[in-house]
């Protein structure tokens, strides 16, 4: 389509004796006929093949069955929703040392301390209130970085929708039951 | 009942029907636009407004919930088919925004001069048998609004008319972008009209009438019925197709609306409902000229071995419609399928195409055809 520019001097420099014109010179490009047919084929093959959408929130892109459309596999190394670790006794990491409060360029942490039971030998504070407001959170990671108890980590798990604001801030024990392996569809692929 | 009074009567049904008809179909053709678009670029498109009877189940106390099956509490019929609905409310909500400068008369004139004479044009084209003997009364009754013996004429008197509405639209606006744009508009449209006539003419020196009705008779009885003037004029049957695309401003000659240059071209001033009106009209154009496509080049309502062009039996003349429907949304959906296929043309090559291609090649089809005709008659 280029080319078609050259009509309007009847000829263009391949028209002479050149065997082969260059693309868009021949008679055939000059009609756009062959093209719109190959066009049109094209974009009847688009028309019949699989879809790429991923029906958002009633499907999960964590779906292995969208394996054939290039995803369904999560990123191990993805940002999403935080979980609060638990130690081998199945109590939380966290000291409340308050350093991801003070990492975090969103101010979206909310930690108070109180002191930790007296039976915890290995420590001297825990968290009261462990609060992420995951509207104010910009997935970054600073958090994990600072934390000296690798007790705050960004899993894969996707950002859930809610239908209130009240319900994107996550509490202690929703931290600490946060699965990232818990996000599956909600209704089953078509 | 007397003659008369059945005469009026048809009349006044036809023309309901013909009235109805485009806004009845519009909303469906929106909706095909986005599925065809978005099914082509690999997406599902809109499925979220649905004409559904679901959710019934939230009736039921909350321990019966689960005794109704899912397909029938959930029940979608096509999804997303009410989304022309919403888009509809939508414009209608929308704030009806006036520009100071504009020319108010011919501002709120202009959408109803692009919708009005498309729609008036449409009577013009047959949607069935000539000779249906209604309910076996022995009144024949034509399917076709306005059965004038100078059909194609009156259509193109009529329809072309529409280019009016958006020059008037441009210069009601006072503002550059739009009257730029209706400017190319105008150019456009009258340009591609030539070619398009001219590609008519083949066909009507072929078919020897200017009759609509007629011309879809010599379709259904030349050739055993697949006399058709896309297979004896398809150099003329390309060039119309063509020009079609242009005269209804759809891509790949959707020029008048160009963001980069004009913006909305000759709506930008338009809001709400006024812009609503010039969206309906753009859509009746192009039912009217695939309506012209099908009649003159696809045989219109008939079809070999199914219709019997001068059968006056009711179930005939509810196929001949039923054909010419069906042939109707194929021309309809090859232009959608068309859009989302080609780019556009520049305005130089656009301008080039018209004036040094199509019209000379009509010009030269018609005589060929013309000599032709001559001596094999």
């Amino acid at each position: 389509m280029i080319h078609a520019a050259h009509d309007d001097h009847g000829h263009g420099p391949h028209a002479h004796g050149d065997p082969e014109p260059a693309p868009g010179e021949s008679i055939a490009d000059r009609t756009y006929v062959p093209a719109v047919l190959r066009g049109i084929k094209l974009t009847l093959a688009r028309f019949l093949q699989k879809k790429f959408t991923v029906e958002y929130p009633e499907e999960s892109v964590y779906d292995a069955s969208y394996a054939d459309r290039g995803i369904g596999a999560s990123n191990p190394r993805h940002r999403g929703e935080h979980i609060l670790v638990k130690d081998e006794q199945g109590r939380e990491k966290c000291v409340a040392c308050l350093l991801c409060m003070a990492a975090c360029p969103a101010l979206c942490i909310h930690i108070e301390p109180e002191p930790a039971p007296a039976e915890w030998t290995d420590r001297e504070r825990r968290p009261k209130v462990f609060e992420i407001d995951m509207l104010r959170c910009i997935y970054c990671g600073y958090c994990e970085e600072a934390c000296p108890c690798d007790a705050i980590r960004l899993t894969p798990k996707f950002y859930q929708p809610t239908t209130s604001r009240t319900e994107r801030v996550y509490d202690k024990q929703r931290l600490l039951e946060n699965n990232p392996d818990a996000q599956v569809p909600q209704r089953p692929r078509k | 009942m007397n003659e008369t009074l059945v005469a009026v009567l048809a009349v006044l049904v036809k023309a309901v029907i013909i009235v109805g008809f485009p806004l009845a179909i519009v909303p469906g053709l929106i909706y095909l636009e986005r599925k065809v678009c978005s099914y082509i670029q690999g997406r599902i498109g809109p499925n979220r407004v649905n004409l559904t009877i679901g959710h019934i189940d939230y009736l039921l106390p909350p321990s019966m919930r689960g005794a109704l099956p899912v397909g029938l509490a959930r029940f979608k019929l096509i999804p997303g088919s009410l989304q022309p609905l919403a888009d509809g409310i939508k414009l209608a909500f929308k704030e009806e925004i006036v520009p100071a400068q504009a020319d108010k008369l011919l501002y709120f004139m202009a959408p109803v001069l692009a919708f009005v004479p498309v729609a008036t044009a449409l009577a013009f084209i047959p949607f069935g048998t000539p000779t249906w003997d209604a309910f076996g009364s022995g009144h024949v009754i034509n399917l076709q609004l306005a059965s004038a013996n100078v059909g194609v004429l009156g259509l193109f008197a009529i329809g072309s008319l529409g280019v009016y509405g958006i020059a008037v639209g441009g210069w009601g606006s006072g503002s550059k972008f739009p009257l730029m744009g209706a400017v190319r508009s105008a150019a456009q449209m009258i340009s591609y009209e030539i070619a398009m006539a001219l590609a008519l003419l083949s066909a009507i020196v072929t078919a020897g009438t200017v009759d609509l009705q007629a011309f879809v008779l010599h379709q259904a009885t030349t050739w055993g019925g697949a006399g058709w003037l896309m297979f004896k004029q398809p150099l003329a049957a390309l060039i119309f197709l063509v020009a079609m695309f242009a005269e209804n401003n759809r891509l790949p000659f959707d020029l008048p609306e160009a963001e980069p240059e004009l913006v909305g071209g000759y709506h930008t001033e338009y809001s709400g409902l006024k812009f609503g009106i010039f969206f309906l009209g753009e859509y009746t154009a192009m039912i009217l000229m695939s309506g012209l496509f099908v009649t003159m080049f696809m045989g219109g309502w008939s079809l070999p071995l199914l219709i019997d062009p001068y059968a006056t039996g009711g179930l005939n003349a509810l196929l001949s419609a039923g054909v010419f429907l069906a042939k109707l949304f194929l021309v309809l959906g090859f232009q959608i399928w068309i859009r989302w296929t080609l780019p556009r043309f520049r305005y130089d090559q656009l301008m080039s195409l018209g004036w040094k291609k199509l019209v000379p090649l009509a010009l030269a089809n018609l005589v060929v055809s013309a000599i032709v005709l001559t001596f094999v008659s």
